[in-house]
């Protein structure tokens, strides 16, 4: 849909160009970029008006908004990379408040001298995972910033969504006695992207499970509308998730340790680096605090769904002025789950 | 996964704690110190107190090689860092340790300093084969587990003839430390510090053997037993150690005979006595100068010593009043007992390195164990 | 205080360096420390370096004695 015009000065060399400061000028050369590289990807008719806005329809219901800036290091990573990441993310922050994800806008900060190659790679994962959601890119922008000051690209979504009636899914609703659940194994996200740092690196199979989860969460509030909060445990963990939801409510956890599904692979690396599986992060699986008596019933549509096939409750609800998370060790003791100081770091002692 | 899972079964847990509540004699308490931080973090993490008898009380040493890093020492990596502008490579463990002026080398490295986290020593020499025109210091520290693959570098630095490596040794010693402890006031004289036995550590003696702790059973008349990292291996370790001190032994016996021998690694203590020597005297946080306590790199190495490479000196820094890591180091003390834990310092905000090293006393109480103090909740310490 | 962990060595390579495996993570380490390295051997890995090998027959025994210590106890 997008032909080179007549008057371009250069066709854009995907192959060997690399991004510079013109890109970003609001020039020729960056409605080059624009058409050729981010508009042929995400190819949709708000796109082709050429617009710095989307004009959109009113939605029925509820409209949520989220939005997330994607940093990650490195961007491309077994399973997934920046692109997918920011895509999913941010359908996933959307969908967490039961909301149906309808439009993404895109922003992104590109360093001089990036390889437009990468940046290829990068926006056609963006489209592909986006065609797969059903959610278009809608509008977006770009910024270039000099050499140095920019990690390669860094990229912003936001979503917009709606929320069907009846439905009122928030971190602050988790009651005491209600059951916990998660949709899958935890740590594969960060046990994936780790095992591709420099003087971290192992050998493995581990990919990352980054996904678009409305999907799932759909098939679930339509089985259990009654579900009480949703949260996918990114950066952080599931420690770090249900403790925020733990805050919000004004209640405790109480967490089986055996319960929590974690890959072979995932407790082996975190083995290598000292590393706990509960607070590593993951990017396609969510939390779910459900009354007790509609768990079964949650868990069953969860896992009929590809992206739920391993859910399990792992743990209840309970009161607790202190907001503790706790946990029944495999061993047979108890421990607190606590927030997380800053990021877990590998440890040699 | 092999020789792990096995080791940390639950049920066979509940039944060695059973056989720990029949053996520990009624009206008897044991004070029983695991040296080993690695073992603090086990202990926790799995929550053994709650699996042993009230009268059987474990008491944290100061086997944390981040725990008892002083200060200063800290201090002359993040100068190396940020005057002298090397690329300081470190283990992940130091990176948060609160050192002079409100630093850590973390904080050090948001101010631009070059600061590079690495998993093994060997990663510090290929980034000093990698940036042939920048100076590379590896600061190392650690036990006597993680003092043989220092040396192996700086060999292989000296096979490779790299003119821009060099290391900060912090490697300190075990019997040195234990010693410390037995004759501190508290143990010999005041008696304020009851301690029964220890629980040896488990790595360090792969590399030394079981025959160094036999001296301290002889001449202090306490048992050793060394235990593996796992969790079970601990529970039967302080079985052993109830059943030596009911019969009035003082023995060291060996629960981690599946890699510990009598001897230990010979090849990696040659090594080590290769390349290194010992210092005289050493300060220790929270223990002051220990004698013969620590390791320094011997003259035939010497253009691999940072220290006589930038000419650094170390200055005794002192620890914030409130904190009572040294105390705890040495088992006087509680964390409850410190007046700034769980207040002025928390994980986030750490006043000492007790607090800093998920292995040390207090992150480790803190981060697992704190809701003990909850009133209402069950609190069988 | 160190943080070590029971590996199986599933190849040798030159320079005394092996490749590891943990279930199914594989991480290539020194066993410059240790003589006679074979494959199928445990080794006991801290830092990136194989420290000390672990002996299947004592693990066996040692969880046997595990299991002895509760029979003790229930007599």
């Amino acid at each position: 849909m997008s032909a080179v015009r007549a008057d371009y000065i250069r066709p854009l060399d995907i192959k060997h160009g690399r991004v510079d400061l013109s890109h970003g000028s609001g020039g020729r050369a960056m409605a080059q970029l624009v058409e050729q590289l981010f508009a042929a990807a995400f190819d949709n008719p708000w796109l082709a008006q050429r617009n710095d806005q989307a004009l959109l329809p009113q939605p029925e219901g509820r409209i949520v908004i989220a939005t997330d800036s994607h940093v990650v290091s490195p961007l491309f990573f077994p399973g997934g990379d920046i692109g997918c990441l920011s895509v999913h993310g941010t359908v996933n922050d959307v969908a967490m408040s039961g909301a149906r994800p309808l439009w993404l806008a895109a922003a992104f900060i590109l360093e001089e001298g990036f390889p437009l190659a990468d940046l290829k790679r990068i926006v056609d994962s963006m489209a592909a995972a986006a065609r797969e959601a059903g959610v278009p890119i809608v509008t977006g922008d770009t910024k270039v910033v000099e050499a140095g000051k920019g990690d390669g690209v860094f990229i912003t979504t936001t979503g917009v969504g709606v929320v069907p009636p009846g439905i009122e899914i928030s971190g602050d609703r988790a009651r005491p006695g209600d059951s916990i659940i998660v949709s899958g194994t935890v740590g594969d996200h960060g046990m994936a992207v780790m095992s591709q740092r420099e003087s971290l690196a192992f050998g493995t199979d581990l990919r990352s499970d980054t996904a678009a989860l409305h999907g799932l969460v759909a098939a679930m509030i339509d089985a259990v509308p009654e579900v009480r909060a949703l949260r996918d445990p990114t950066r952080g963990g599931l420690a770090t998730t249900l403790n925020e939801i733990a805050a919000q409510s004004g209640v405790g956890m109480l967490i089986e340790e055996d319960a929590v599904p974690v890959q072979r692979q995932v407790a082996a690396a975190c083995e290598f680096l000292g590393l706990d599986p509960l607070y590593v992060a993951n990017e396609g699986k969510l939390v779910a605090i459900v009354p007790p008596e509609w768990a079964e019933r949650l868990l069953q549509a969860m896992h009929a769904h590809p992206l739920g096939h391993q859910a399990a409750r792992i743990g209840v609800v309970t009161a607790d002025r202190h907001h503790f998370v706790q946990m029944h060790t495999r061993f047979g003791g108890k421990r607190i789950v606590d927030w997380l100081a800053g990021d877990q770091l590998p440890r040699i002692c | 996964m092999k020789y792990i899972d096995e080791f940390r079964d639950g049920a066979l847990a509940r039944k060695l704690a059973a056989a720990i509540v029949a053996e520990a004699e009624p009206g008897r308490r044991y004070h029983l110190m695991e040296f080993c931080g690695g073992h603090t973090h086990a202990i926790s993490r799995y929550g053994i107190t709650d699996l042993l008898p009230p009268s059987v009380r474990m008491i944290h040493g100061p086997g944390c090689p981040v725990c008892v890093l002083p200060i200063g020492r800290v201090d002359l990596a993040i100068g190396l860092a940020l005057q002298q502008r090397v690329i300081l490579a470190t283990y992940g463990d130091c990176l948060r340790v609160p050192a002079s002026n409100g630093l850590s080398l973390l904080k050090a490295k948001a101010r631009g300093g070059d600061v590079r986290m690495v998993y093994s020593p060997a990663d510090a020499l290929t980034l000093a084969q990698a940036h042939p025109e920048r100076e590379v210091v590896f600061f190392a520290i650690g036990f006597e587990t993680t003092t043989p693959p220092t040396a192996l570098v700086i060999k292989q630095a000296a096979r490779l003839g790299l003119a821009n490596f060099s290391v900060v040794c912090n490697h300190v010693l075990t019997p040195a430390a234990i010693t410390n402890i037995l004759e501190s006031p508290e143990v010999r004289q005041l008696g304020t510090l009851a301690l029964d036995g220890f629980i040896g550590p488990a790595h360090v003696s792969t590399i030394i053997g079981s025959q160094p702790y036999e001296f301290f059973a002889e001449e202090y008349h306490k048992p050793v037993v060394i235990a593996g990292f796992e969790p079970l291996d601990v529970m039967q370790a302080i079985l052993m150690l109830v059943r030596q001190i009911n019969q009035g032994r003082a023995e060291v016996e060996n629960e981690f005979t599946r890699a510990v021998s009598r001897e230990g690694n010979v090849k990696a203590q040659a090594l080590v006595s290769e390349v290194f020597e010992l210092r005289r005297t050493f300060e220790w946080r929270g223990l002051g100068q220990v004698p013969y306590s620590a390791l320094r790199i011997r003259d035939a190495f010497a253009t691999f010593d940072a220290e006589r490479r930038f000419s650094l000196e170390t200055r005794s820094v002192a620890d914030n009043k409130a904190c009572e890591c040294g105390a705890i180091l040495r088992g006087v003390k509680q964390p409850r007992d410190c007046k700034a834990f769980g207040t002025l310092c928390t994980p986030e905000n750490p006043i000492g390195s007790c607090m800093v090293s998920s292995e040390g006393a207090c992150a480790a109480y803190y981060s697992y164990g704190r809701f003990r103090e909850t009133p209402g909740v069950a609190a069988p310490i | 205080m160190c943080l070590a962990i029971p590996v199986r060595v599933v190849e040798l390579l030159g320079e005394a360096a092996a490749v590891v495996d943990l279930d199914g993570i594989r991480k290539e380490i020194s066993v410059a420390l240790l003589d006679g390295v074979s494959v199928g051997d445990y080794v006991i890995m801290h830092v990136g370096y194989a420290l000390a090998r672990l002996d299947p027959d004592e693990a066996e025994r040692t969880l046997a004695l595990f299991a002895a210590a509760i029979a003790e106890q229930s007599t």
